[in-house]
């Protein structure tokens, strides 16, 4: 069992308060400093998402305590348009430039766990999990 | 919001990025080392992210933005301070800073800009 | 009717109850029960240490659990805090002296012993002082345990920095001679090691050399690569020295581009490149 905190996306502000969250639990956690920032730096990029894509929405934050590891959780959750295509969004690099593929992909390579769950017209979720070693 | 202060040394402008800036801060700080490179006429402008522990894409490209427009206004710009562990994420995040020269620290910072600012 | 007794049908006002009471009762024949205790873990301890020290250790521990037995908390509960404290510290103690972990947790079990003259004729008293005993003697072990594992990764980690050294050449210029086989876990430690040596020496240059390693795997020659695009960022220059002809072809036939990451086949060449880049400035 282990702490959560609740933190809705709408503004800028949002995206650094999720950050700093992110941050103290990954130190609680226990992950080296490269795995803190690697799992911060995945956190900003969904939570960026959440704000202009999705239009706004809330990030669930969570100590994972298990008994040879702990970890962090981060769930990113809108009621946004959705994404038609995640494959694409997600193979859609860096070399596109575009602030949505950049971001996925990007998250996807700094963490343990990646889950994204998207349908046009209901929105978007996505989990992110970053262990100890 | 911050507004993030620029200093003025001779042909330089010199920024220190102490806080982890929210996007709002970032886009207002590349317009203000817009205005102020033109303003100032400046030929250089040194960025320290030092205290920065965090630089997601957002951020870098904004420091590549920067760079850009700081060339097409005849000014070179060196990003210093980087940590280990955001380089290690950056690679990781696939994001190169394309053409953002980099230095170990201000002072060697300062060296790069001297040298190029000795030749334009 | 009687309280107490952790009966099936208990409730937790019963649990508290009986918690309180057995508190009380420890309290009241504290210099018996805890007399007995110390003669019985300094018996099982021998040599290992004084009289003094047990009487020490076990009197605020007996304090302690007397306490939050009487405000009524069970050994989970916030209640029951500064006992798992102590134990934790007990544990972590013996954990670095060597103890077992059963011999760890019968000081705690010991205590059931010594509190048989005190608890008289009530059966239920002392299976309720027992349960709790076991519990508090269950969370000793697995605060031992814990604790051996924080020994085993801190000597696992001064390995691997005895092991992968940094060397400063001279101004500016660190290298770093890998040998042996090198695994992912390995070679991500050595990598972020010398960008942070990079930072710490204020150095530009670093000169890894691979003359000792005998065979490089695609994860391998990622991480390698990883860090030397790092290092750029951070504004550094990396030359990878010692590359044999076996390794270059196998760098070759993985398909993986160093574009245009300086190599040389010999330390004695990567070195003549940091000295000039030095003197240019």
């Amino acid at each position: 069992m282990g702490e959560i905190q609740d933190v809705d996306i709408l503004g800028d502000d949002d995206v650094v308060r999720v950050r700093q969250a992110v941050r103290a639990l990954a130190v609680s956690a226990g992950l080296s400093l490269v795995d803190q920032t690697k799992m911060v730096t995945a956190a900003s990029e969904l939570a960026r998402n959440t704000q202009t894509y999705g239009g706004g929405g809330s990030a669930r934050l969570e100590l994972v305590v298990e008994p040879a590891r702990s970890g962090v959780r981060a769930t990113f959750t809108d009621t946004g348009p959705g994404i038609p295509d995640v494959d694409v969004a997600m193979a859609d690099g860096y070399t596109s430039g575009s602030g949505l593929g950049l971001g996925l992909s990007g998250a996807r390579r700094l963490v343990d766990a990646f889950e994204i769950d998207s349908e046009v017209g209901r929105g978007t979720t996505v989990v992110i999990t970053k262990w100890s070693r | 919001m911050e507004r993030v202060p620029i200093l003025r040394i001779g042909d330089l402008l010199l920024v220190t990025i102490q806080v982890d800036l929210d996007d709002q801060s970032a886009l207002a700080l590349q317009e203000d080392l817009a205005r102020r490179i033109v303003a100032d006429s400046a030929h250089g402008v040194l960025i320290d992210i030092t205290a920065l522990d965090v630089v997601d894409s957002f951020i870098g490209r904004m420091l590549a933005t920067v760079a850009s427009i700081s060339a097409v206004l005849d000014a070179e710009t060196v990003v210093v301070g980087m940590r280990p562990a955001v380089a290690i994420t950056l690679v990781e995040l696939g994001l190169s800073l394309g053409g953002v020269r980099t230095a170990l620290d201000i002072d060697k910072g300062l060296a790069l800009l001297g040298r190029s600012t000795a030749r334009g | 009717m009687l309280k107490g007794g952790t009966d099936e049908g208990g409730t937790v006002a019963d649990d508290a109850g009986t918690n309180e009471r057995l508190g009380a009762m420890l309290r009241t024949h504290r210099d018996v029960v805890l007399g007995r205790w110390i003669e019985l873990v300094s018996s099982a301890m021998g040599p290992h240490s004084t009289t003094q020290e047990v009487e020490a250790e076990l009197g605020t521990l007996y304090g302690a659990i007397a306490d939050s037995l009487a405000s009524g908390a069970r050994p989970r509960e916030q209640g029951f805090g500064e006992v798992r404290a102590m134990l934790s510290e007990l544990s972590h103690d013996r954990a670095r002296l060597g103890f077992s972990p059963t011999e760890t947790a019968a000081t705690v079990l010991n205590l059931k012993v010594a509190a048989l003259s005190a608890v008289g004729d009530s059966l239920s008293d002392y299976v309720a002082l027992s349960d709790v005993v076991d519990d508090l003697a269950a969370f000793t072990f697995e605060a031992y345990v814990a604790a051996r594992e924080t020994v085993i990764t801190e000597l696992a980690e001064q390995l691997l920095e005895l092991s992968t050294p940094v060397v400063k050449l001279w101004e500016g210029v660190v290298a770093v001679p890998l040998v042996g086989t090198l695994d992912s876990a390995r070679t991500q430690v050595v990598m972020e090691k010398l960008l942070q040596v990079l930072v710490d020496t204020g150095s530009d240059h670093a000169i890894i050399d691979i003359t000792g390693v005998p065979a490089v795997d695609t994860q391998v020659a990622q991480h390698l690569l990883k860090t030397v695009v790092a290092a750029r960022l951070m504004g550094a220059e990396c030359v990878i020295s010692g590359i044999r002809p076996q390794i270059a072809q196998t760098i070759v036939a993985l398909g993986i581009e160093f574009g245009d990451i300086v190599t040389k086949a010999s330390l004695a060449d990567a070195l003549q490149i940091a000295i000039s880049a030095g003197k240019d400035g």
